[in-house]
């Protein structure tokens, strides 16, 4: 038996965190647990803290304790006995070291991939028990550097990647020209009122990934569809604040997302093969701004895809013939249950499909999600480590034939090339987006 | 001897009950206010068709992943919590007492089986105290508090099997029987042991959740 106490860790040498917590003194801390706790939280995160009946059936759940050798300290339950547990029970009464501790726990040990949900059998939430404790150290001033700047890009440019505006549109116009040598008639149609599809991506797109619009624009003028993009701010359907906290800025963000697309009448939103996107507009964002489903209706990419295959809007030339298997990214599985509309997509254009185990809603997370890859360099190794099951569920696939995992999210992508690379796994990644480009028909 | 025992058959008695009751009461109606208060969303979301799913596939013995991945706690977990309210609810003795005290009755158990019961529930708090100081994950989360309480659940299913074998001293252990009965059902309010009440809650928001926006089981 232990008493509460953190993860002794080596010490994090996190800018962020460490410059927030030289600013700390316990008063401070106390007010702070203390506003948070009674104006922001009630019945539910007081029933998660005392129906759990420290059974550690949870830590099944979990990949950081099955990466980790089953290391006690990594369990779902773990991870909260080790941040709110101590917070409710010393009621704010915490040191500025254990906030510090705390910081590491709740932004870089838990992807908030609500795995363990469906482990725990009372169904306690950990992952909304650690965001209450993320959104603690927001309040704090205590977040993880690189993963505070982008949020910070947010709340200037209201992209996460410091996309200035003329840029966005710039990158647009030069995928169009681009596409423009395949398709000569191919358009990036821009803030067209009405139409019925309102397209928008992640800020690392235009930023990293620019051929992805590019991809998308083909496939949306091959599926004749009526789509538009937006000129102005409110393109990106990302959202780092959700993840560090910031739940003003995740407001005013998803705000500006869906008076992108209101103000240009769109009938729905169609968005790229992201997870923690879709989550910030289907389930957190929304919420926060008082919708109980999104005031539009929100389409994910793989939903999409799955319309045009099964009302054959678009052609292909042939099945990619490499033999895939398909990671199922959490938010979008255990967040919309779209794990057998991709497989149908993946039957669809894929030739031979090999499953991983466990997978659909029982897939472990690649290790990236909830923020945790954009707290960046200084928790790297920490993170890599801790997806010791994924890689080995990878190798297990890789053993029965298959050569390229299809990541429909691009945290999932992020989490997987450090997997792949790191454990050598030598498998090639791709979105469903790259496949079905390769194979569809072009286009006249 | 005898004082003591009508202290405890009398009085002591009507206040366990009524701290069960008050008490729960009491933490059913401060929750559910708070809900209404802090967690508005909650109710918006709680949805009875995918609460039962949910609640019906966990009540199910293997019905859920993990309980596969754990077959010895499942079975331990299932037989336990059976065991824990069948017992004290239709054994004989008890049902004889509420007979004598208040003109009703149901039907009862087979003493044998009544016996075997509650062994059942005394081995498997032995093998939750085996598992916490075991296995490390468990350990890691286990207060004194859980083994306390571990300790009191099982000691009125103890000392009911010694008194009903009339093993030495039953008659002092069909005082501490009593005492620890009471002691039980006056702290679970107070507890984890609350776990029992509020586990269809719990269960039935994730299972809302799960069904209603995320599509997906949680089982
Ligand atoms: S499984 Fe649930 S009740 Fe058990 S330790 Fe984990 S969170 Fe607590
Ligand atoms: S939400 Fe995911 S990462 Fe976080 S504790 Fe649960 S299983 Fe682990
Ligand atoms: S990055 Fe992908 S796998 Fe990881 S949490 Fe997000 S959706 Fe899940």
């Amino acid at each position: 038996m232990t008493d509460s106490t953190a993860v002794p860790d080596k010490g994090t040498d996190d800018q962020g965190i460490l410059t927030g917590v030289e600013q700390l003194s316990p008063e401070k801390i106390e007010r702070i647990i203390n506003e948070v706790l009674s104006s922001e939280t009630g019945a539910k995160l007081k029933v998660y803290v005392d129906t759990c009946v420290s059974c550690g059936l949870c830590s099944e759940g979990c990949h950081f304790y099955l990466s980790r050798d089953k290391d006690p300290k990594f369990s779902p339950a773990a991870k909260v006995k080790q941040t709110m547990w101590e917070i409710m029970r010393k009621k704010g009464k915490v040191s500025p070291e254990f906030i510090k501790k705390a910081a590491v726990v709740a932004y870089t040990q838990c992807n908030l991939c609500k795995r363990c949900a469906m482990y725990c059998p009372f169904g306690l939430d950990i992952a909304y028990v650690l965001s209450v404790m993320r959104r603690i150290c927001h309040r704090l001033g205590v977040v993880p550097l690189y993963i505070q700047d982008t949020a910070h890009s947010h709340s200037v440019t209201g992209n996460q990647m410091w996309v200035k505006d003329d840029e966005w549109v710039d990158t647009l116009m030069w995928q169009e020209e681009e596409a423009r040598d395949e398709v000569p008639n191919l358009r990036i149609p821009l803030d067209v009122e009405g139409a019925d599809t309102f397209y928008s991506v992640i800020g690392p797109e235009p930023k990293f990934r620019a051929q992805l619009i590019y991809q998308a624009a083909m496939i949306m003028t091959a599926a004749g569809e009526d789509w538009t993009m937006p000129s102005t701010p409110g393109w990106d359907n990302s959202d780092m604040c959700m993840f560090t906290g910031d739940y003003e800025m995740m407001e005013r963000l998803k705000k500006m997302h869906f008076e992108a697309a209101t103000r240009l009448k769109a009938k729905r939103i169609v968005m790229g093969e992201c997870g923690h996107a879709f989550r910030s507009v289907y389930d957190m964002g929304n919420r926060a701004l008082g919708w109980k489903m999104p005031p539009i209706p929100i389409v994910h990419a793989i939903e999409y895809y799955h319309e045009l295959f099964s009302q054959d809007k678009i052609k292909i030339k042939k099945k990619f013939d490499r033999p895939v298997t398909l990671h199922d990214p959490c938010n979008i599985v255990r967040g919309r249950g779209l794990h057998e509309m991709a497989r149908s997509v993946v039957n669809s254009t894929c030739k031979t499909f090999i499953e991983m185990t466990p997978n659909r809603e029982h897939n472990y997370c690649c290790g990236a999600g909830g923020g945790v890859i954009n707290c960046g360099p200084p928790f790297k190794n920490a993170r890599v480590e801790s997806t010791k099951i994924k890689a080995e569920q990878l190798f297990a696939a890789k053993a029965k034939g298959a050569e390229v995992v299809i990541a429909p999210c691009h945290n999932c992508h992020g989490g997987l090339e450090d997997v792949i690379h790191h454990y050598g796994v030598d498998m090639e990644l791709k979105f469903l987006g790259d496949i079905i480009y390769e194979i569809m028909e072009i286009p006249e | 001897m005898y004082d003591i025992y009508a202290i405890i058959t009398g009085p002591l008695a009507w206040l366990s009950f009524a701290v069960f009751l008050g008490g729960s009461l009491y933490r059913f109606i401060s929750l559910y206010q708070l809900a209404r208060k802090k967690d508005g969303a909650v109710f918006q979301y709680m949805n009875l068709a995918y609460a039962l799913r949910s609640i019906a596939h966990w009540l199910t013995p293997f019905g859920a992943r993990n309980m596969r991945l754990n077959p010895v706690m499942t079975v331990v977990t299932f037989s336990f919590h059976i065991a824990l309210f069948i017992a004290p609810l239709f054994v004989f003795a008890h049902v004889v007492l509420l007979e004598e005290s208040f003109g009703i009755h149901w039907i009862t158990l087979s003493d044998r089986v009544a016996d075997i019961l509650s062994m059942v529930v005394v081995f498997s708090c032995i093998f939750f105290f085996a598992r916490r100081i075991m296995r490390p994950e468990v350990k890691y989360l286990t207060t004194w508090v859980d083994i306390v309480i571990l300790i009191i659940v099982a000691a009125p299913f103890a000392t009911g099997v010694w008194v009903f074998h009339q093993w030495a001293g039953f008659p002092t252990m069909t005082l501490v029987h009593i005492l620890s009965g009471e002691l039980m059902l006056a702290i679970i309010p107070f507890t984890k042991l609350f776990h029992m009440f509020l586990f269809p809650f719990t269960r039935g928001y994730i299972g809302s959740e799960f069904g209603g926006v995320r599509m997906a089981k949680d089982w």
